[in-house]
């Protein structure tokens, strides 16, 4: 029976033929935490009274989300993940190294695996062809012990894309978009699988991106086959043995395939205080932002950087408008560095804070005074979640960011393209 | 049987709306992280619940992050179940995992002070103060099981591992 990339990656990993419904135990290939939800989950370990991790190779404990730290107790908290990991021996990567979800693309996360973190956004991974899924403290304490966890193995809704993006627009254009159409509920319980030719197309970069808010849609994950572009980005990665190619079969079962044509889409921004509240930027034109963020696991890779240097060269921020970008690895900064972005953006009057989290979850860098907007590249806009439920948070892409950092005023970026 | 009343909240009720991230400092501090909880959506939440009360909600209750810390402080401030017309995928495994009954169903009737009697057993919701009767979506079989051991950690201390 033909299956989708989701039953084919469960299947596979419960030695079951898993079907859309089915509940199964399934081999967990990577598990991990970051540092607001690792301390819970090492307490829970630790109490659970397991006596090993079951893979310290593929077991890690990010410090992304406060890196460097604020606070004397995020601190304390930083101390038990090192501490954890030096008894228990898995990995750890520490302040500065970068977003979790960043780092695990760069260099964990295959197509074909089963990758499984306390942090929403695992589902970023999906763009590799992995089945990536985001859980709480407890199931990643048990997921650290027994290198297995349960599924219900989702339906799954097919998008399909096709045509060619018009200059000024991107993927974040499109995962906007869709989560405009289909709702923030709009994939509860199920997975997202994208293809069409824009999508065969499209750099990892991208996917990233499109994988990476799958969830704001509810979806468990958001997959791609893996291709030969997924090659090509291992290889570059140094783990081209890393790569097999993955897709769904031809007659799959889908719950619903929603088609979405790339020429029509136009620059698409978030207004607080959801994700599928959506609109064109062109319609927004005048709203005034006192922040520009530039960075996070949606939006922070290099090529992200690269466009929004590409808008921002030669010019600088508007006076009462603040640019903060955070590259969201120390991979990604330093070939921001190579490259001349990074000085282009400070040229431009950006604040380049630590690859990490940054500003996005309102605990420091960043966070917004009472009244204020933020356009942010980054994938959540609820009330309160850049650290003041009083403030207002917009979403869009990078280029679309970079243009309002320059006329302090929401921009459709094709004005300045 | 549960018995409570009900505290009622509209659609949408992110994490952030629960514990937001600015509160991230206080989250190995769990007793303090609680007096917090739903703070975003209404400041006198937590002074006013009554151990056995019940949360009601809308829609994709729950949205956002995947913090644990969500459920547990609800659970925390005596809530003895969740009710909602739809709940976000990681929260409902989170408020199983962490004994937390999570139950599905159409919420509309329900107002804000009612008095619910709840039936986990025979599926059933009584509204005591408007005299309805509603059913809940039926819980996977692995959920109830682990809800019946009073959450994850202590389904697998007892089995040691997942039994389907």
């Amino acid at each position: 029976m033909a299956k989708t990339l989701a039953e084919k990656i469960l299947s596979h990993k419960s030695g079951l033929d898993a079907r859309a419904g089915d509940i199964v135990v399934a081999q967990v290939d990577l598990a991990f935490v970051q540092d607001t939800t690792g301390p819970l989950t090492l307490r829970e370990f630790e109490a659970g009274g397991f006596d090993q991790l079951a893979d310290k190779e593929r077991t890690i404990l990010f410090l992304d989300h406060a890196a460097p730290s604020p606070n004397q107790q995020l601190s304390t908290d930083h101390i038990l993940l090192r501490r954890f990991a030096e008894k228990r021996g898995c990995l750890l990567s520490d302040v500065g190294q970068g977003v979790c979800h960043q780092i695990v693309a760069e260099s964990f996360a295959r197509p074909g695996d089963i990758v499984v973190g306390a942090d929403s956004h695992t589902v970023t991974a999906g763009a590799l062809g992995a089945f990536a899924t985001g859980m709480g403290s407890s199931d990643i304490a048990v997921a650290f012990a027994l290198g297995k966890t349960w599924f219900r193995v989702p339906e799954t809704i097919r998008v399909v894309t096709s045509g060619s993006f018009q200059k000024g627009v991107y993927a974040k254009d499109l995962i906007l978009h869709l989560i405009g159409q289909i709702g923030a509920d709009g994939a509860t319980y199920k997975a997202l699988e994208f293809g069409g030719d824009a999508v065969d197309l499209m750099p990892i970069s991208d996917r990233l991106t499109i994988a990476n808010m799958s969830v704001e849609a509810g979806a468990k994950a958001g997959l791609f086959a893996a291709d030969d572009l997924t090659r090509d980005y291992l290889t570059k990665q140094e783990r081209g043995n890393d790569y097999q190619p993955i897709a769904p079969d031809n007659d799959a079962s889908y719950q619903k395939t929603i088609d979405i044509d790339a020429v029509g889409l136009e620059p698409t921004v978030s207004r607080p205080h959801s994700v599928d509240n959506t609109a064109l930027a062109r319609e927004l034109e005048g709203t005034r932002i006192q922040q520009v963020f530039i960075g996070t696991c949606t939006n922070g890779r290099l090529e992200d950087l690269a466009v929004a240097a590409s808008i921002l060269k030669g010019k600088k921020r508007h006076p009462q408008t603040r640019l903060i970008v955070a590259p969201a690895s120390r991979k990604v900064l330093l070939e921001a560095i190579e490259t001349g972005y990074i000085k282009t953006l400070v040229e431009a009057e950006a604040v380049i804070i630590s690859p990490g989290c940054g500003a996005c979850l309102g605990l420091h860098q960043g966070v917004l005074g009472d009244g204020e907007a933020c356009l942010s590249t980054a994938n959540r806009n609820f009330k309160g979640r850049m650290g003041n439920p009083e403030a207002f948070i917009y979403l869009a892409s990078p280029a679309t960011a970079a243009a309002t950092a320059i006329t302090g005023r929401i921009t459709d970026p094709r004005e300045v393209l | 049987m549960l018995e409570g009343r009900v505290f009622k909240f509209g659609d949408n009720i992110s994490t952030d709306h629960i514990v937001p991230g600015r509160l991230a400092h206080l989250r190995s501090n769990l007793p303090e992280l609680a007096k917090h909880v739903l703070e975003d959506a209404d400041a006198t939440f937590a002074s006013r619940v009554n151990l056995g009360d019940f949360l009601v909600a809308g829609v994709n209750f729950g949205l956002g992050s995947s913090r644990e810390h969500a459920a547990m402080v609800i659970k925390m401030a005596g809530m003895s179940a969740v009710l909602a017309k739809s709940v976000a995928r990681i929260f409902f495994r989170n408020a199983i995992n962490l004994g937390l009954p999570v139950l599905i169903c159409d919420t509309d009737g329900i107002d804000d002070g009612d008095e619910l009697h709840i039936d986990l057993a025979a599926g059933t919701i009584r509204d005591i103060t408007n005299g309805s009767q509603l059913t809940f979506k039926k819980i996977p079989e692995i959920m109830l099981r682990i809800l019946d051991e009073g959450g994850l950690m202590p389904y697998i201390k007892k089995y040691g591992d997942f039994k389907l």
